[in-house]
């Protein structure tokens, strides 16, 4: 169980209809490898997020699948058109288990 | 101002994929030795100044080290959410709030909120009367664990320090640093003054020989600085976490092939007092973000 997992989102309050907007989001997880040993010579078991979605009032935005190799606290940025009012919705996979999520309300202006 | 290499690393949207960022949309924002660093769009830094009245023989300006880094790492200190220094400013917000230690008190007992440490940073290290020696402020975060809290003190160069010193820090970023180095801490200062122009090490090198005589230039791959420390605790991307400056002071003494000084030694409290005062005038930027 990875310690210390915080999502953090930024996206914008408001848009206006069918703007592109940035989002930018990282969550802190210490994204163990799996190939690292202790001082012990024992293998540290891999603890990764896998699996990052972002959805926007149902439809998916992005879904990304990570790997070993990404460093610790991923972050990703990304654009997404905003056609209506509605919520995003963050999802974060843990490899052992645990999801966490985060959402952001976007009024038109 | 001094001649800064013109050869820029071609390769520098690279360094967006170091913090594990998947810059899916880069935003084309450029910063360069010439640019302003204004804090999450409003706070406006000083990173070049007039340098203070006692290096006036030696240097005309002074530049925070922020200046010598490339694009990419100087946008990602522009902002708060892209700063990976400030997930470490969370983590010592709990720590702040959290009882330890025989007492049961927190830091949160006596001093409220971390917003009650504004200005602190800008004046650490400073002289300590009733304890009748220099203090930097990782000595005062210890003395409060050990005496006011019966905790075990932190290790200097640990996480929990680090994280510590860099709530404080963000509590007085934008201010200049005002470091005394007069009346009582004067002795300290003129031992950190004489450390800093010794040579060290089987390469026989002082810290005035790269980062006074040198800032600007290139030392292999790497763009010299002048040193400052007005940016700490800082980011780096090489071990993805905060450092402090007495670990930076170990590294760079290990790099003239010396056996340095230990952190936490008299020496390096009074190596930090020194070049805390050579960056007087420069804003507080903790925790900065540097390669």
């Amino acid at each position: 169980m990875a310690e210390g997992v915080k999502p953090r989102v930024k996206a914008p309050k408001s848009a206006s209809a069918g703007e592109v907007v940035t989002i930018k989001t990282l969550i802190s997880h210490p994204m163990e490898s799996g190939q690292r040993k202790d001082s012990s010579g024992n293998k540290i078991p891999r603890s990764i997020i896998n699996r990052f979605t972002c959805d926007f009032n149902g439809q998916n935005v992005i879904d990304v699948t990570m790997e070993a190799a990404i460093s610790t606290n991923p972050y990703f940025e990304f654009e997404a058109t905003v056609p209506e009012a509605g919520e995003f919705k963050f999802t974060w996979y843990d490899d052992d288990g645990s999801v966490y999520e985060d959402t952001k309300a976007v009024s038109i202006a | 101002m001094r001649a800064f290499a013109t050869s820029r690393a071609t390769t520098s949207r690279l360094a967006m994929t170091i913090a594990g960022a998947l810059a899916i949309a880069a935003t084309p924002l450029f910063a360069d030795e010439e640019a302003d660093l204004v804090l999450n769009g409003e706070t406006e830094m000083v990173v070049r100044t007039a340098a203070p009245d006692h290096l006036s023989d030696t240097l005309d300006e002074i530049y925070s080290g922020w200046v010598f880094r490339n694009d990419d790492t100087q946008v990602m200190q522009a902002d708060d959410f892209d700063n990976p220094g400030m997930i470490f400013v969370d983590q010592a917000m709990e720590a702040w709030a959290a009882a330890d230690g025989s007492e049961g008190k927190s830091c949160a007992s006596c001093h409220d909120g971390p917003e009650s440490m504004a200005g602190v940073r800008a004046s650490y290290p400073k002289w300590n009367a009733d304890a009748g020696e220099v203090r930097t402020l990782w000595m005062q975060i210890n003395d409060c664990r050990e005496n006011q809290m019966g905790a075990e003190p932190w290790k200097i160069t640990g996480g929990d320090m680090a994280a510590m010193e860099a709530l404080i820090s963000v509590q007085s970023r934008g201010m200049p640093v005002n470091v005394a180095i007069d009346g009582p801490a004067a002795e300290t200062w003129e031992k950190g003054k004489e450390i800093y122009y010794t040579r060290y090490g089987q390469l026989e090198l002082s810290c005035a020989n790269c980062h006074e005589e040198n800032y600007g230039n290139y030392i292999r791959a790497d763009h010299l600085s002048q040193g400052q420390i007005n940016g700490f605790p800082t980011y780096r991307l090489k071990n993805a976490k905060l450092n402090s400056v007495q670990a930076r002071f170990e590294g760079c003494i290990r790099d003239t092939r010396a056996e340095p000084f230990k952190p936490g030694s008299d020496e390096f409290i009074a190596l930090e007092l020194y070049v805390a005062s050579r960056g007087n005038g420069l804003s507080v930027e903790g925790p900065s973000v540097r390669n």
